[in-house]
């Protein structure tokens, strides 16, 4: 057919920035301008190959030439994940103060909301995969690093709880660097708030699937994350408690290149399954399904 | 007396004046007596100054003191018949956190204490009270005898963190720590922990799920240690003080935002200077504590200590807030 002969050509047109930097191409900055419409193409951050973003969107932002996971944001985790109708948001209003009038956080507070058009790091609410009803809860990377602050404790806590009081599976995407220092010790009591709460959900039988996506690290990692009865993360996906460079620092150890990542987990016994995005719809089905006794617990 | 800090060199110096005003007078047989009691005067005033006006910045420093009353000597001061037991009988012992069985006031309980070395020798050893997944799976082994045999538990908080080393991840340091949360949570018996030193991070957190959180006066207590959120906020780890300030650390700070429950007075210019007394104040607050939880039932306990972290956090619910914002996000478009 004529049409194989045109995808061996699009195969030509990927340009790898890495090896363009390499032969001594023109920096990010003075590179001329060419006329391609914003958001026409998109650029793989990690194999630089470039591509049509509707092809990118189509394949659940994974790039086609290396496999990698781009970090998707909440809204878009879960079009993707969640059944298209019946999504229930809850809180969606709920803001972060800044309680310890911490130098500066008033401002970047504002600033990631205008940047991010969200009010927080995480959106909670009810809504169906395959048809089985779920309490989930998404985080946003995008928004203030996805750090855990009030806000992202007691959201987590109260759909943990309604997932208790309707009996009905708990589902937590994280994505996460940690605490939010600006809210210092009211922000690390979420750990606690948070685990309690899953703590009387489990004691009552409830289901909770934990999804770590890139990269989950810190006080999440170390409270709801690692709860999960089933953890399942994406490929590639950062998940530990201290970050990389903060072990370098400190212990100046020598750290293995796969560190940290979802199949360096795998393999030391820390997750349930390595899941790709395409697959994970059809896996959390599956999984709802196998759990799916007297309506869940 | 030696490990005097900064904040307290005006002490010192005006200690060596008087000493030398004394000795000066001695030996030449001219009377200075008024002149010593005028001085020690001074000193007593100006102690009691410095004292009661001890900055985040300089507590940050006295909760590091390297004489700081750790674990251990607490432990032997307030208990008797302590008995370590070790191992977490999945991996190891990790020396950073001591535990086992002792008496309080001829009460069998469980203690549990994270440990730091009192020289480099032993620091290695114990890393530097940082513990590794063994550690909290040891400390939570001991929580689950002394729930079995419905003994009270008692912690001791002290650490700058949870160890942060290849070999603490790949044995999975978040499950460790986070199980710790989950199942503190659930304990059928009364929880007491005290903030000893350093309660840094979520290694500290990992053995303070208690019915009641107290902490020594000049004890601080935080999400991340005033040295890691100076070099990620201001790329410059020298600005711990500037950060000890603005994360509200103090116990005094962590009780007005209901964190813990009760701040535990050290002796005047810390805990250091009086190991005794520091021990008989911690051992009348936790006996106290534990006679106002002894009415209630297993059910009881884990309510109340649910009660206690659910309630933590401060936001604004929406409407208004959420008002203002999209008003922004108008103007920003």
């Amino acid at each position: 057919m004529f049409k194989d002969l045109f995808q061996k050509k699009r195969k030509y047109a990927t340009i790898p920035s890495e090896r363009l930097e390499r032969s001594g191409g023109p920096a990010e900055g003075e590179r001329p301008k060419r006329e391609i419409p914003e958001g026409l193409m998109s650029k793989c951050s990690k194999c630089g190959t470039i591509q049509y973003s509707k092809e990118l969107e189509k394949n659940f932002k994974v790039c086609p030439s290396c496999g990698y996971h781009m970090r998707l944001n909440a809204m878009e985790r879960i079009a993707m994940t969640l059944d298209p109708e019946g999504f229930i948001e809850f809180d969606s209003e709920m803001a972060s103060v800044d309680p310890l009038q911490f130098p500066g956080y008033a401002s970047k507070l504002e600033q990631q909301q205008s940047k991010t058009g969200q009010v927080e790091a995480v959106i909670t609410g009810q809504g169906t995969i395959g048809g089985h009803p779920v309490i989930v809860a998404v985080m946003n990377f995008e928004f203030f690093s996805g750090s855990m602050g009030s806000v992202v404790g007691e959201k987590i806590t109260r759909a943990v709880e309604e997932a208790t009081e309707k009996k009905l599976p708990m589902l937590i995407f994280s994505t996460s660097g940690g605490a939010r220092m600006q809210e210092s010790i009211l922000s690390l009591m979420q750990m606690a708030k948070t685990s309690a709460a899953l703590a009387r959900f489990g004691e009552a039988g409830g289901l909770y699937i934990s999804i770590i996506t890139d990269p989950t690290t810190g006080g999440v990692s170390a409270s709801f994350a690692s709860l999960g009865d089933i953890i399942i993360a994406e490929p590639g996906a950062v998940f530990g408690f201290a970050g990389r460079i903060v072990i370098e620092q400190t212990i100046r150890q020598k750290l293995p290149d796969d560190f940290q990542t979802a199949e360096f987990n795998l393999q030391h016994g820390q997750l349930d399954l390595v899941v790709h995005r395409k697959e994970m719809r059809s896996t959390l089905t599956k999984l709802l399904e196998l759990h799916d006794v007297k309506g869940g617990f | 007396m030696a490990g005097e800090l900064p904040f307290e060199m005006p002490l010192v110096e005006m200690r060596k004046k008087i000493a030398e005003l004394k000795q000066f007078g001695e030996e030449k047989g001219i009377d200075f007596t008024d002149e010593v009691a005028r001085l020690e005067e001074r000193y007593r005033v100006l102690a009691e100054e410095i004292y009661s006006n001890i900055s985040a910045p300089q507590k940050m420093h006295l909760a590091r003191h390297h004489g700081r009353p750790t674990s251990l000597d607490l432990i032997g001061l307030i208990f008797t018949d302590f008995m370590e037991l070790h191992g977490d009988r999945l991996f190891g012992d990790d020396l950073a956190v001591v535990g086992g069985i002792a008496k309080l006031n001829g009460m069998p309980v469980t203690v549990i204490g994270q440990q730091r070395g009192k020289d480099t020798k032993e620091n290695i050893l114990r890393f530097f009270g940082s513990a590794h997944p063994e550690g909290f799976r040891k400390a939570m082994r001991l929580m689950k005898q002394a729930e079995k045999f419905g003994r009270p538990i008692i912690t001791f908080i002290d650490t700058k963190g949870a160890y942060p080393g290849n070999t603490a991840e790949e044995r999975g340091q978040s499950e460790a720590i986070a199980r710790s949360l989950y199942d503190m949570s659930q304990l059928a018996v009364p929880v007491i922990c005290v903030v000893i030193g350093e309660g840094g991070s979520g290694g500290a957190l990992a053995l303070a799920v208690g019915n009641r959180v107290l902490m020594l006066e000049h004890a601080i207590y935080s999400a991340i240690s005033p040295n890691g959120a100076a070099s990620i906020l201001w790329k410059d780890a020298g600005k711990a003080e500037q950060a000890a300030e603005a994360m509200k650390i103090t116990a005094a700070d962590l009780l007005a935002m209901e964190v813990i429950e009760e701040i535990v007075p050290e002796p005047r210019g810390g805990a250091h200077h009086d190991y005794e007394a520091t021990g008989a104040a911690i051992k009348d607050a936790v006996w106290r504590h534990l006679q106002e939880l002894s009415g209630l039932d297993s059910a009881e306990l884990k309510e109340d200590r649910y009660r206690k972290f659910r309630k933590i956090g401060e936001f604004a619910e929406g409407a208004q807030e959420s008002a203002i914002l999209e008003e922004e996000v108008q103007n920003v478009e």
